[in-house]
């Protein structure tokens, strides 16, 4: 808990200020980083650079204050979150708070990504420090031309008061403030003065949104830009032999078709370790053409044959290779506490069940597009990517120039659930762009999206445990994935420190689908393995299933064990929340409900789904959630977050189906694949648990346990167990449902 | 390529392009009305959703050269400042997470309210059912529709 002054970063050297040439106050300051100590401060907002500093506050003489900000917008609401922590500390009122989406210095500042729900989390301390600084440099300039001691002066709502009652308005004293040193002591508002954290603020972006302005990377335009559509391999592990354009080249608009990929094989030679750079091996063919639908049309037009050096990789084949890594000895152990064979050996009894889950493609709705203006000078980059510094060091590789040439602007995101961290489509354009030097931006279509992009990987789980005298005595679990594992804490997540024999381990083996982080990567699958394995565990035992897991959660109380970062205290009493909220065990016939909780990305998260049948078919009808995040800082878009990552949850865990026949996705489009819908969605209910805790991530944490709370509602209703994805499929093979 | 003379947001636009060049590509590149966006090419999303003479329409599967004798409202035109009831909904309920589908949506809402001034849940839940939003904000949606009928009634 911090509500008083907990410096870890000199102040000194975060803050700068300068009056500006058109009036007001300019104040840089800078997320995750310090600025050079010569770094000078710009006088005019058409000059506002963002070399030396990565963010901006600006108080005009009218008494608005513009908050630059400078975190990548994907829809979870960090640029609405963000700036309102500084106005919170700033103490102004937000119906003057304008934000701005900042640029981008890739070669000065790091940390421009986002992902893993960390942006608040890691930010939240410098926020409020820079707000709470600048509103005492502003009172220390009231004080000085009153002639008083700041400390018997105060402010509020943009307001400066001293002990006689006197009061100066922000604007009065601006220009004094921007004289006087960087007060080096602050003090953070107490939580309870809060005005505008934990309140419900509209998205700063919603009247942009609603009447269709430019927001996006698609909707980025410049004089003469021309449009590009890449034929990529059709199968993965495929590469280019030759290709007939001839058609494509007689369509109107079409002004060039090539191929590259020179490019990119010579950068993957140079063994740059880049994870944002998933490129193909191949030759990719290019449409270059006057508008997009000309592209788009004149790229399915060309006739290419393709070659494989190797087996192409069908669903049949990743499910046994899946199996035999389960099976075999290359498991490598992450976490063991106990014996766990012992535990075994003596069990009363043993229940194991085998978990899996298909590759599955993000398919954000805004097709991957980058812009890409190269030039002998200089490289211009505009678009959605969730890694800007990471696209501009790659492409400083790719195209062998200085990263100080190259400019990467970010733009809206149409969605990004982890795809927009492998920004293989920036890299493409720039490839393009180097090509024909002229502005152009390079365009997917959802079939390619879906085809060529970066998946969720498949994963399987087998999950063992030993039940003694009515207790879980033992607990393995192993991991079976595809080019790579679960990865930091996870395997010291729930159950450990609650069961005394205890083991993860884990094992990969190479695909040739590329595979990278999907909303909540590895829990989202994992949480509902592991949370429907306890319903199993609970109905073996006789004992609610929530008492259950109520039961366990004491034994890590109090845990000295450091790598167990979930606390035994928080998740209790979020479940506790949920029981009381969600009428566990309370509601009326015809109702069936199933729990699941989750701790990921420092969130504890409880869910009660409930189920009614309809002609024998499961329809989930509402959601209960609790949450413990710390505090929330914006009402309306944590609920937001919460709403959507259970319902993105379930429609995954419902619908979500990609297999591969020799290296080719089966589903193209959202005319095979299935996207939740509106009539199959639950009302979604969430509760916060009320804490003075510092704020943890929202963008995945609601995510994970949805799927276990349906299938474990489903078990309740129909008595049978799902231990694959997605559930509808396994229940069309049912015959409880005929 | 021949010429097309069309009706877009109350303002008569003439435009070359080859027949079969659906409206979306259109709107987006050659008259700058980027609100309606690309989603899947194919019908199924949704994000494309335009009004021909008020009827919500996917224009991603609209060719131009059917459009000459019909007004088109794209996002850009269904009112003046953002003040259209589905709008002002939209925004009270702060409806969008990353927002790309939400013209689509707005639009779909503006034309089935325009028919249906009462809806029920089931009704209005049928009506949005073809309109995808990746981030889930569903219940914002049904709710925004609700607030919005309410408005216009």
């Amino acid at each position: 808990m911090e509500s008083q002054t907990n410096i870890d970063i000199s102040r000194r050297n975060f803050l700068k200020t300068s009056l500006l040439a058109s009036g007001g106050m300019l104040i840089g300051f800078n997320f995750m980083a310090a600025y050079k100590p010569k770094a000078a401060m710009p006088t005019s907002i058409e000059n506002l650079n963002f070399n030396n500093f990565n963010a901006y506050i600006k108080i005009s003489d009218e008494g608005f204050v513009t908050i630059f900000s400078p975190n990548p917008e994907i829809g979870q609401g960090v640029k609405t979150s963000m700036p309102m922590i500084v106005a919170e500390e700033l103490d102004v009122d937000w119906n003057k708070v304008t934000v701005v989406q900042a640029g981008l210095d890739t070669k000065n500042f790091k940390g421009q990504i986002a992902g893993g729900s960390q942006s608040i989390r890691s930010n939240w301390n410098v926020l409020r420090q820079t707000g709470a600084t600048a509103k005492q440099l502003l009172i220390n300039a009231a004080a000085q031309k009153w002639n008083v001691d700041a400390s018997t002066c105060k402010a509020s709502k943009g307001i400066i008061s001293n002990a006689k009652g006197e009061t100066l308005d922000y604007v009065d004293v601006v220009k004094l403030a921007t004289t006087l040193p960087i007060p080096e002591k602050v003090t953070l508002k107490e939580i309870k003065d809060f005005h505008i954290i934990g309140k419900e603020i509209v998205n700063v972006d919603i009247d942009k949104i609603i009447t269709g302005k430019p927001l996006f990377g698609l909707d980025f335009k410049t004089e003469g830009m021309l449009y590009a559509a890449v034929v990529r391999p059709p199968a993965f592990g495929q590469t280019l032999v030759s290709f007939d354009a001839s058609e494509a080249k007689s369509i109107s608009g079409v002004l060039d078709v090539f191929t590259i990929g020179e490019k990119a094989r010579n950068f993957l030679s140079k063994g740059y370790v880049s994870w944002t750079a998933i490129l193909s091996e191949s030759d990719k063919i290019v449409v270059v053409a006057t508008s997009t639908w000309a592209a788009l049309k004149a790229k399915k037009t060309i006739k290419a044959q393709w070659k494989q050096a190797t087996e192409l990789e069908s669903s049949a084949f990743h499910d046994k290779k899946l199996m035999s890594l389960l099976e075999g000895d290359t498991l490598k152990v992450v976490r063991e506490d106990g014996n766990i064979n012992d535990a075994f050996q003596q069990a009363d009894t043993i229940i194991e069940r085998t978990y899996h889950s298909p590759f599955l493609p993000h398919n954000c709705l805004e097709p991957m597009n980058f812009y890409a203006n190269v030039t002998a000078d200089k490289i211009e980059l505009v678009g959605p990517t969730q890694t800007p510094e990471e696209v501009s060091k790659a492409v400083a590789v790719l195209l062998g120039r200085k990263v100080e040439e190259i400019s990467v602007e970010m733009t809206r995101m149409g969605g990004g659930f982890g795809r927009r961290l492998y920004s293989d489509f920036a890299l493409e354009a720039a490839e393009i762009g180097a090509k024909i030097q002229k502005p152009v931006k390079m365009v997917s279509a959802r079939e390619d999206d879906m085809t060529t992009g970066v998946y969720k990987p498949s994963v399987k789980y087998q999950i063992k445990a030993a039940i003694k005298d009515g207790k879980i005595s033992g607990y393995q679990l192993k991991e079976a994935a595809f080019n790579g594992n679960m990865y930091g804490a996870i395997a010291h997540f729930f159950p450990a420190g609650c069961i005394p024999n205890y083991k993860v381990a884990t094992a990969s083996v190479d695909s040739k689908i590329t595979t990278g982080a999907w909303r909540a990567p590895y829990t989202n699958f994992l949480a509902f393995a592991e949370q429907s394995f306890f319903d199993e565990l609970a109905a073996a035992i006789k004992i609610d299933p929530i008492q259950l897991r109520l039961d366990l959660l004491q034994k890590v109380k109090n845990t000295t064990d450091k790598k167990i970062q979930y606390s035994g205290e928080r998740m209790e009493n979020t479940i506790k929340l949920v029981r009381e909220k969600s009428n566990w065990g309370k509601v009326s016939n015809g109702i069936y409900q199933g729990f699941a909780a989750y701790y990921s990305h420092n969130t504890h998260v409880a869910e009660v789904a409930d189920i009614e049948l309809k002609d024998g078919f499961p329809i989930i009808k509402k959601v209960t959630v609790a949450v413990d995040c710390g505090v929330v800082i914006n009402l309306s878009g944590a609920k937001n977050q919460v709403e959507g990552g259970v319902i993105d949850g379930i429609g995954h865990a419902m619908f979500g189906d990609m297999s591969f026949e020799n290296g080719k996705p089966t589903a193209k489009n959202f005319d095979v694949y299935r996207l939740i819908r509106m009539q199959e969605t639950p009302k979604v209910e969430v509760h916060f648990l009320q804490n003075d805790l510092s704020p943890t991530g929202l963008g995945e944490p609601g995510l994970p346990p949805a799927g276990g709370a349906v299938a474990n509602a489903i078990h309740a209703a129909l008595g049978k167990r799902i231990y694959q994805q997605p559930f509808v499929k396994e229940l069309k093979k049912s015959s409880v449902l005929g | 390529m021949p010429n097309y003379t069309l009706s877009i947001n109350g303002k008569t636009q003439t435009v070359t392009a080859d027949a079969d060049t659906p409206l979306l590509w259109i709107l987006r590149d050659e008259l700058n009305l980027v609100g309606t966006k690309f989603g899947c090419g194919i019908a199924q999303c949704g994000a494309c959703t335009v009004h021909i003479d008020g009827i919500a329409t996917r224009s991603c599967q609209t060719q131009i050269s059917y459009l000459e004798d019909v007004k088109i409202t794209t996002i850009e035109g269904l009112s003046e400042n953002g003040t259209h009831p589905v709008q002002e909904a939209w925004k009270e309920i702060d409806v969008p997470q990353c927002g790309y589908c939400q013209a689509g949506q707005i639009m779909t809402a503006a034309a089935f309210l325009a028919e249906n001034k009462n809806p029920t849940e089931e009704e209005i839940r049928e009506a949005m059912h073809g309109n995808i939003c990746r981030c889930a904000s569903y219940n914002r949606i049904e709710k925004a529709v609700k607030v919005a009928s309410e408005k216009m009634s």
